[in-house]
């Protein structure tokens, strides 16, 4: 399944609000890396996605969120928990390194 | 023993997934191990690749090596996306174990690792990684735009890292430790002759600051020990690539630099002074010397050629016994 997109004028509404730890993936498409880390995102969205909802953010179309945010280098994974960054992974990993940053969200 | 395959193929890139190709259209079944977030190889982190021969306009090197990985997977290679973390080559059946723990076995084994970008080891390198260090301009370069920044390294990729990066900075300064580009000529002369690139000639950075990002570095002149200051908000490192050989290398024979031997002009590697029966080694792995996309994909077609033959010799002894 398609993981959820958020953009510069959704973001307040769909990870600083949410009630659920949101995983925010900036990405673009002529990242290479991200395109390694997609299909992982996905399969811990479908197995996690009730804990920890995974989103993804093209830093191209939405340069805003990504520069409040200070990101100069993709992929970044930021967790946000009530409106704040709690978690930053920055640049490709494998799965199980993936996992292992995030097992206290999952 | 029936678990024991034909092929395993470590690595992707042109090298391994060319080797998957010809494997898998020889009924091999390979097992190829693409690297867990390695996939793809070196090609994953550039734009265009202009001088791959088939493509009049160019390609974009993920889309060259989802290509790649799609016609391998169409003649039934078996694709996995986990690193290798350990292999037994020398028996007779050889052994491979994967970042689960895993091991495999198979009468034969490609090795396409490829080769990893090298750091310059300055102890804020790794702190500042992903906050304007970065070995990715494709990535990266994007978040730059209107800044100064700087690229380590005087060869190809830097210059065309340096070229590249023109698009979005406001000046690109390039850092290389020698009075003069070794860069080719065409990539040469197109950054001498860009207004937005500098060039810190005979200098190294000797250290790199910032607090939560990268601020400036210190650049140490080589001739004469003087330093000086240059602030820039982010650091491109392209000093180079070293073979990703760590897991065979007490097992095979490599050169000084860490690049697998080969037999004569063949792919067979060489363990003990002899060739090794069964393993075979292509790609950026082997080649110091071209280190192309197209070179990488005909050594991985040589290794799947010279494995098949193997496999073929093998099966023909034990029958025949």
């Amino acid at each position: 399944m398609a993981l959820k997109t958020v953009t510069d004028a959704t973001f307040a509404d769909d990870v600083l609000m949410s009630d659920k730890p949101v995983l925010v993936d900036y990405w673009a498409v002529w990242c290479g890396p991200c395109r390694l880390i997609a299909p992982i995102l996905e399969e811990i969205d479908a197995k996690h996605g009730d804990k920890l909802q995974i989103a993804k953010l093209n830093v191209d179309e939405n340069p805003r969120t990504a520069s409040d945010y200070g990101i100069v280098s993709i992929p970044t994974l930021n967790v946000f928990k009530g409106g704040r960054v709690v978690k930053q992974i920055i640049g490709a990993k494998p799965k199980a390194a993936l996992l292992r940053d995030l097992a206290e969200f999952i | 023993m029936s678990d024991v395959r034909d092929l395993i193929i470590v690595g992707s890139g042109p090298a391994g997934y060319t080797a998957a190709i010809y494997a898998a259209r020889a009924a091999l079944r390979p097992l190829v191990f693409e690297g867990a977030v390695t996939a793809g190889g070196a090609l994953m982190n550039t734009t265009e690749v202009e001088n791959y021969p088939g493509f009049p306009q160019g390609v974009m090197g993920p889309d060259l090596m989802d290509n790649l990985r799609a016609q391998a997977e169409r003649f039934g290679a078996e694709l996995v996306t986990d690193d290798v973390t350990a292999m037994d080559l020398t028996g007779d059946v050889k052994v491979v174990r994967d970042g689960e723990g895993t091991e495999h076995r198979a009468h034969a084994v490609v090795l396409a690792m490829g080769s990893g970008y090298r750091e310059l080891g300055l102890t804020d390198e790794k702190r500042l990684s992903g906050h304007g260090v970065s070995w990715c301009a494709t990535c990266d370069g994007f978040f730059f735009r209107g800044q100064d920044i700087a690229v380590v390294g005087g060869g190809d990729s830097a210059v065309e890292e340096a070229t590249f990066l023109t698009k979005f900075a406001s000046s690109v300064t390039i850092v290389h430790r020698r009075d003069e580009l070794r860069a080719s000529k065409i990539m040469a002369e197109r950054a001498l002759s860009n207004p937005k690139i500098r060039f810190a000639w005979d200098s190294t950075v000797s250290a790199i600051h910032g607090e939560s990002k990268v601020t400036s570095v210190t650049l140490t002149n080589v001739k004469t020990g003087q330093d000086s200051e240059l602030p820039v908000t982010g650091v491109f490192i392209a000093i180079g690539h070293d073979p990703r050989s760590e897991l065979v290398r007490d097992q095979l024979e490599t050169d000084d630099a860490g690049y697998v031997l080969v037999e004569g002009r063949g792919t067979a590697v060489r363990s003990a002074g002899r060739v090794l029966p069964g393993v075979f080694a292509a790609g950026d792995l082997v080649d110091h010397t071209y280190r192309q996309a197209i070179t990488a994909a005909g050594s991985g077609c040589a290794a799947a050629l010279d494995a098949e033959r193997y496999l073929a010799a093998r099966e023909h002894e034990h029958s025949g016994s």
